[in-house]
């Protein structure tokens, strides 16, 4: 995949964290995201350097909050954890025991880490005994459209009676039994992730993948507590379309293939990392690959604020929303809307419909407004 | 999302300038409203960071908590907030009314009820956390907290209930009344941003609506209504004010977290009451009156139920509870539906376009007509209307009208652009109809298939809906031993 490497320029692919995974499944319509993703651009930096940085930041005090909250859970080998698997999995209570897969000694590559965890996982997986173990800092790898992206999860792996869970810890509370929908789908998300990337790992080593449970576990704080509890969560929908996603980024290949040739997102880093690529010419280059903007991109993705001004600027239906595009039929610019509003554009061909439709409502809004 | 409301987002985009989606307001406006905007402190569930409220836009209170991590200075800042909003709710509880009903018992309602405005969804999110932080806490004991607290949380709980009740006006999301009236040309997602979706409504002078919310997205010029900060606020502002307070527990550094959150709220705090003004010039309409009564009776109620010494909200509805709520929700929400088509000829346009409503122009009219013989007969005058709507309605669909509320009809049929349609009821009981209960040739008229004859019990106490006295008593809630332990507002 060397066009991918021109593609990015003379920098390391951006590693992808299970965040990045997660959010690639956003928006899979979307053939500027595939290739950028696919090539590991760092699209942040692309973003800044257009001159429309992303949106995103992360308060300290949440920062520092799941980090508490992590090392909570994970106090004295994981024995506030240990408790609430024992309760969810209803293990019996002395049967648990901690393996710290971090544990390697010196500074080693993630190559050697990850060697590390398969070694121990193999063995767990050969392994007949009943017993429970968790496995702490485990680092798994996931291919990504030819390239390697290791996750390193503040995510364990347990193990009970043959089968594995992913155990997620997040710091959103719940209350009363409910959390915030959106932070519980984006840890949905996230865990599903780690299942296929486990899974991976199993099968590679001969292992019945299956044998990762399709069941996370969610630990959250409790109310307003900082007790921590746990929910088992099914992810099944969410490793579907990551499933998807990925295979179509395999694919990416196709539209790679239709680019101009010499297109690249290289941003032209000096010697201090600064770039110097003539902005109109990156603005260009990425033009060159088609976007599908939908505001959700506002929160998945770094590149939102350059697509939709190009969305604006292309007088886009689109930057509406769904809801909107689907009242109009899919029209696909607001100009193009209006004037078959007002009469003054001939429907095409299957456009009647809506056109009929677009003709009464500005019928009515002129009448009773 | 109907044709027209797309359409007039399109209109939005191609002015530049928000387009109307309503020509009569919808939701009841106070005289006296009170703005609430509530900050919370990043990655904290419910820790409040720092609050502005008050009736007079002139004279906003400031309430900070300088170490959102601290339990006493979280219940400090309760025990404020109850100072602010205790007096509102209880001065409104003085003056009431006799209602009288036909076959019951007269009762008394109040006049008025309180109104509370925060920005957004969000915060009405943050208000129910708040009640549900603070309604069970205990005015002695180990945990002991101000007395104001617990009685401060069952009245949030109560206003955030409410919220959810389609049609109550008693805690309003600006953003959502907003947008109730007004379409941007940008997307619903975008709208929740209060700054960017006034921006398209009222931009300052010399800039368009598109250039405004445009504007309002950066942080640093419109910092955002909460109650989430700016995560840039956050890291340069906020974290060196609070650690600095935390080191020193200083009344000079308190007052710097306060004038740090300060800047961020008061951009809103203007916001908030350009809002307010700006619904309040449109006219009410006719249903609102109707509805805000239906708020007043709750508020009564609930605040007899306090007065008797009730116990809390419960955490949980029960099943069943939650189930029948759920039904009475969804009729409720049909009937503001239907009542506001009928109170507005462009809301009543969404309907006409997908086909349930139509108007037209009556061409025949048969007011003696009559079905059935002798003691059977029934008046049932017949029209024929004219009309160049879509009409989708099967035969013996049931219609309203909004020129004669109460007046019932049923489609007998549709051929071309004539609908034949039946008055079935709202004509008077005698052998004729009653003068000017049936449309004359010539005259324009309007039915719709809304209907709106869900009744909210006008007369009972309903803290979000549910009249307690009917449904019987909530689960009493039985504190757990390790309660005040686990329920630390950490
Ligand atoms: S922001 Fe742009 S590149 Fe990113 S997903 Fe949306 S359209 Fe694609």
């Amino acid at each position: 995949m060397d066009r991918l490497d021109e593609l990015r320029g003379p920098v390391p692919p951006r590693p992808h964290d299970a965040r990045a995974i997660a959010a690639l499944a956003a928006n899979p319509g979307c053939a500027r995201r595939a290739v950028l993703d696919a090539a590991g651009i760092d699209k942040d930096a692309t973003a800044t350097h257009l001159g429309f940085p992303a949106p995103f930041g992360q308060s300290p005090f949440a920062i520092t909050r799941g980090n508490v909250f992590e090392a909570l859970v994970k106090e004295s080998g994981c024995a506030e954890l240990l408790r609430l698997l024992r309760e969810i999995l209803g293990l019996p209570i002395p049967l648990a025991s901690y393996t710290d897969l971090g544990d390697v000694g010196g500074n080693p590559s993630a190559h050697l880490r990850h060697s590390h965890t398969r070694r121990l996982l193999d063995r767990a997986a050969r392994d007949g005994d009943d017993a429970g173990t968790l496995y702490d800092h485990p680092l798994l790898r996931l291919d990504i459209a030819g390239h390697t992206s290791y996750l390193e999860p503040d995510v364990v792996a347990f193990r009970l009676g043959g089968r594995f869970h992913i155990v997620e810890i997040k710091s959103f509370s719940v209350i009363d039994g409910q959390a915030e929908p959106d932070k519980v789908a984006a840890a949905a998300r996230q865990a599903a992730v780690y299942v296929l990337a486990l899974r991976d790992t199993l099968e590679e080593l001969g292992h019945d993948p299956a044998r990762v449970s399709h069941d996370v576990v969610l630990v959250c704080p409790e109310n307003f507590a900082n007790r921590p509890a746990a929910t088992l969560v099914d992810v099944r929908r969410e490793l579907a379309v990551l499933r998807r996603q990925l295979a179509r980024m395999t694919r990416v290949g196709a539209i790679v293939d239709a680019l101009e040739p010499g297109l690249t997102f290289d941003l032209v880093p000096d010697a201090g990392g600064a770039p110097t690529r003539p902005v109109a010419d990156l603005r260009e280059a990425v033009r060159g690959v088609g976007a599908r903007y939908a505001p959700d991109c506002l929160s998945t993705c770094d590149l939102c604020f350059f697509c939709r001004d190009e969305a604006a600027s292309e007088g886009s239906t689109d930057l509406l929303g769904r809801q909107v595009r689907d009242a109009l039929g899919g029209v696909a610019t607001v100009a193009e809307a209006l004037g078959l509003a007002d009469g003054s554009l001939i429907p095409d061909e299957g456009q009647e419909e809506i056109a009929r439709l677009l003709r009464l409502a500005d019928r009515m809004y002129a009448e009773v407004s | 999302m109907s044709t027209l409301a797309a359409l007039a987002r399109l209109r939005a985009v191609h002015t530049g300038a928000a387009q109307r989606l309503a020509t009569v307001r919808h939701c009841h406006l106070s005289e006296r409203p009170m703005v609430l905007i509530p900050l919370r402190l990043a990655g904290e569930a419910a820790a409040p960071l720092a609050a502005m409220a008050g009736t007079d836009p002139a004279r906003p209170r400031l309430l900070v908590v300088p170490q959102p991590r601290d339990r006493d200075l979280r219940f400090a800042f309760a025990a404020e907030l109850a100072e602010i909003l205790l007096p509102y709710i209880e001065g409104l509880q003085k003056a009431t009314e006799t209602v009288e009903r036909r076959g019951a018992e007269p009762f008394e309602r109040c006049v008025d009820a309180p109104q509370v405005i925060v920005p957004n969804r969000s915060a009405v999110a943050f208000v129910q956390l708040l009640g549900r932080s603070t309604r069970f806490r205990r005015a002695e004991g180990e945990y002991a907290v101000h007395p104001s607290v617990p009685v401060l949380g069952r009245w949030l709980t109560f206003l955030a209930q409410r919220a959810q009740y389609p049609g109550s006006a008693s805690l309003l999301a600006a953003t959502e009344a907003m947008s109730l009236h007004w379409a941007t040309g940008q997307s619903a997602l975008e709208d929740a941003n209060l700054a960017s979706l006034m921006g398209w409504i009222d931009p300052p002078p010399g800039m368009t609506g598109a250039e405004a919310a445009r504007e309002a997205e950066d942080p640093l010029v419109w910092p955002p209504a909460g109650p989430a900060t700016d995560p840039g606020f956050d890291s340069e502002v906020l974290a060196p004010a609070i650690r600095a307070y935390a080191e020193t527990r200083s009344d000079r550094a308190a007052a710097r977290v306060g004038e740090a959150v300060r800047s961020q709220l008061e951009p809103t705090w203007r916001l908030m009451w350009r809002a307010v003004g700006l619904l309040g010039a449109l006219p009410a309409g006719p249903g609102v009156a109707a509805r805000w009564e239906g708020d007043r009776a709750s508020f009564t109620g609930f605040a007899a139920q306090l007065a008797e010494g009730g116990p809390p909200q419960p955490k949980r509805d029960g099943a069943v509870g939650a189930a029948s709520r759920l039904a009475r929700m969804e009729r409720a929400q049909a009937s503001y539906d239907a009542q506001r088509a009928y109170d507005d000829p462009l809301v009543m346009a969404g309907h006409r376009l997908t086909g349930e409503a139509f108007t037209g122009t009556v061409l025949a009219a048969d007011p003696d007509h009559a079905e059935g013989e002798g003691r059977g007969r029934k008046l049932r005058p017949l029209l024929t209307v004219r009309t160049s709507d879509p009409v989708r309605l099967a035969a013996g669909t049931r219609l309203g009208t909004p020129e004669r509320r109460g007046q019932q009809a049923e489609v007998v049929e549709i051929t071309g652009g004539h609908v034949t349609l039946k008055i079935v009821k709202g004509m008077g009981r005698g052998r004729t109809a009653s003068p000017g209960s049936v449309p004359e040739v010539g005259e324009r008229v309007c039915y719709a298939a809304l209907t709106d004859e869900y009744q909210p019990p006008a007369s009972l106490p309903a803290p979000e809906d549910t009249p307690w006295t009917h449904g019987g008593p909530p689960p009493e809630h039985v504190p757990a031993v390790e309660e005040p332990d686990e329920e630390e507002w950490a």
